[in-house]
């Protein structure tokens, strides 16, 4: 591993599988990834590329039936938390690592005021009074920014607005101080102005309290702007991975280059023409014996359909990507793709 | 074509207001002010990029100019007709020169209706065609926008997010619209999928012709479709102006606020972005603030934000901005200006 930091989270061949009346549906597919502490690692890919399956899975989130872990170990803590008893994985959930979910208005319990949802975890996890904990709901209400805390504990997730509400919910994420935080599409029901005020709280948060966060997103311009690392997923494999910097300057995958370009910029020149990634991603009926992007892929050739190919380093500084054409650059070379 | 080269679409004032009632007798008690006093023009050929926060009115805006909604006040001229106040059988006779796109194709399809059905409903409806003609037609323009012919015989459920909107434009495009309001119609949509869909309407405008209001959050997607750009905030246009001088120097804080937020998809400059961030949320639009909407969260506010209303002040080419800070030397004026006529 090239990061001189233990990594505090290990994730290795996790596969899930939902059990559908239609057949399998191989959502993802052994996928490896490593958190190091403090770390923000930005998770990309389009609806069903299997970013929120993985991370649900970390944490046995998903009802099953459907849901099926069917191999992985994923390494928290010292231990494996697809093997911990239910009992040890509820210390785990919410206490060591928190999770923010996309939409704050169906995460949040209608039916119970704000205040009780945030000292609930407190009471659970950490053991608290019933003052002490209103005492650090207060606290955490006044660090994710919400004016006029002690008396809005009172009020219910209805009489906040949309980005006050994502607010609440990070508040109740990092209530017991949680050595990971999951946050998936946290600000995709957002406006951009809004968006911009929760990306700018998630950073202070993180200079604050220092945890290792894992964003999910399928906007390349907020992981831009605030991961270390970068993980590209399509068809539930990790198709690349490495450092932002060189995730956007010298993308590797041919999907990762294809979806960088689809976006048009809002500074900077302007193209006349959007480029395309022609048809759209597969379903995964079967566990992927082949490259699961060949069919979109321009330079797709005999041997993509043949195997599938493994995440191969491309520096030294842990930038990896799965395709065959890293194998034999100087016959191939992506460079092609600039034109 | 008839008519001279003005403006295919003419809005002037336009003032949608949704009665609150409350109480025992429900008793009207006040108005959430949607849309409150927006004018502007399209040209023939052009696209107008309406963007906006969530709640700003740019849907409703789309909704009244097609009078899906009984519009409270203004004019709205469409290719010489006026739409905002005809009565409903002269409306409809008007109805198959503009049509919408739709946000959500899932909720825009009828479900039990085939895709031959779906866009063949529109010719049933105003035209008389033979049952000939009429499958000739859905096979024409199931192929303008990229849907196999094989399928017409198929429902919504069978198809993914982008092949559905292609059916909710063909459907839009049946009778020959000279005039499309495309109502976040990439909002729902992958990002791989959306260019597809934004690159079939750019082709669909060239061959025929056609001139979009295209309403979005998403900015960048604005920038590359629209020709001109009109910045909404609570009901009211703030700026607008041609695509390429609202992006690169925008007047209006709002606006400035607005693009400053958008983050972009490159590591270093993002290091060195430093977005405007605006403090606290957009007013609701049943009690607005008095004086500029905007003044509540405006960086710039002086003490004339909070008491008086900006008129819209006038940089020529095209371009106005709502706001106190450019009342110097400037004139008010209340007609706005249409993009210049594409000539392609």
């Amino acid at each position: 591993m090239p990061d001189t930091a233990m990594p505090i989270l290990d994730v290795n061949g996790l596969k899930t599988v939902f059990r559908t009346r239609g057949g399998d549906v191989h959502a993802v597919n052994s996928v490896d990834f490593h958190l190091c502490p403090g770390e923000l690692l930005g998770v990309v890919g389009e609806s069903g590329s299997g970013k929120s399956v993985t991370m649900m899975s970390l944490l046995r989130l998903l009802p099953s039936p459907p849901a099926e872990m069917r191999d992985g170990t994923v390494m928290f803590d010292g231990q494996d938390l697809l093997t911990v008893s239910p009992e040890e994985l509820r210390l785990v959930r919410g206490s060591k690592i928190g999770f923010i979910f996309q939409d704050p208005m169906t995460s949040l319990n209608p039916v119970y005021t704000i205040g009780f949802q945030l000292t609930e975890p407190l009471r659970a996890h950490l053991g608290m009074s019933k003052t002490q904990a209103r005492a650090r709901a207060v606290e955490l209400l006044e660090l994710v920014g919400i004016p006029d805390a002690q008396r809005r504990l009172k009020d219910y997730p209805h009489q906040f607005s949309g980005g006050m509400r994502q607010r609440v919910m990070i508040a109740i994420a990092i209530a017991c101080n949680p050595q990971v935080l999951i946050a998936d599409e946290p600000t995709t029901a957002l406006d951009v102005t809004i968006q911009a005020q929760i990306i700018e709280l998630m950073k202070e948060l993180r200079r604050k309290l220092g945890m290792a966060i894992i964003w999910i997103t399928h906007d390349l311009g907020v992981i831009a702007g605030i991961a270390d690392r970068v993980m590209v997923m399509y068809a539930g494999e990790v198709v690349e991975e490495g450092p932002v910097r060189e995730i956007f300057r010298d993308p590797r995958h041919p999907y990762t280059q294809a979806l960088l370009k689809t976006v048009p910029a809002v500074r900077g020149a302007r193209a006349e023409k959007l480029q395309v990634i022609e048809g759209q991603p597969p379903i995964m009926w079967e566990a992927p014996a082949a490259c699961s992007f060949r069919n979109r892929c321009q330079f797709a050739f005999d041997r993509c359909g043949r195997e599938n190919p493994a995440l191969t380093p491309v520096t030294a500084e842990g930038h990896r990507a799965a395709c065959f054409l890293l194998e034999n650059t100087s016959t191939k070379e992506p460079e092609a793709v600039d034109g | 074509m008839a008519e001279a080269a003005g403006p295919l679409v003419k809005v002037r004032d336009l003032k949608m207001y949704f009665p609150i009632h409350a109480g025992l007798l429900r008793s009207h008690v006040g108005d959430i002010k949607a849309v409150d006093g927006i004018s502007f023009d399209i040209a023939q050929g052009e696209t107008l990029g309406l963007v906006g926060e969530s709640g700003c009115g740019k849907s409703t805006v789309g909704r009244s100019i097609l009078r899906l909604y009984d519009v409270t006040g203004g004019t709205v001229e469409i290719n010489g007709f006026e739409i905002a106040h005809v009565d409903r059988d002269s409306l409809r006779l008007k109805r198959p020169m503009m049509q919408m796109i739709f946000q959500d194709p899932q909720a825009s399809l009828n479900p039990r209706m085939t895709v031959a059905n779906i866009i063949g409903e529109p010719l049933d409806e105003h035209m008389k065609l033979t049952a000939d003609a009429r499958l000739a037609r859905i096979y024409e323009l199931m192929d303008w926008v990229g849907l196999n012919r094989a399928f017409a015989k198929r429902y919504p459920h069978e198809f993914s997010g982008g092949q559905r909107q292609r059916i909710g434009i063909a459907r839009a495009l049946a009778l020959n619209p000279k005039f499309i309001v495309c109502d976040e119609p990439i909002a729902a949509l992958d990002v791989s999928i959306q260019a597809q869909v934004v690159n079939l309407l750019e082709e669909l405008q060239e061959r025929l012709d056609l001139t979009y209001l295209f309403i979005s959050h998403d900015l960048s997607m604005v920038r590359h479709i629209a020709d001109r750009v009109a910045v909404m905030y609570l009901g009211r246009i703030v700026e607008i102006a041609e695509r390429e001088t609202l992006f690169a120097e925008p007047l209006h804080p709002y606006t400035q606020a607005l693009l400053s937020a958008v983050p972009e998809p490159d590591p270093e400059s993002e290091r060195h972005r430093k977005p405007i961030v605006l403090q606290g949320d957009v007013p609701s639009p049943a009690n607005p603030p008095q004086g500029c909407n905007f003044s509540t969260r405006c960086p710039k506010v002086m003490d004339v934000c909070r008491q008086i209303e900006p008129g819209v002040f006038d940089f020529g080419d095209g371009r106005q901005v709502a706001c106190h800070l450019y009342s110097d030397g400037m004139t008010t004026t209340a007609e706005p200006t249409a993009g210049k006529i594409k000539n392609q």
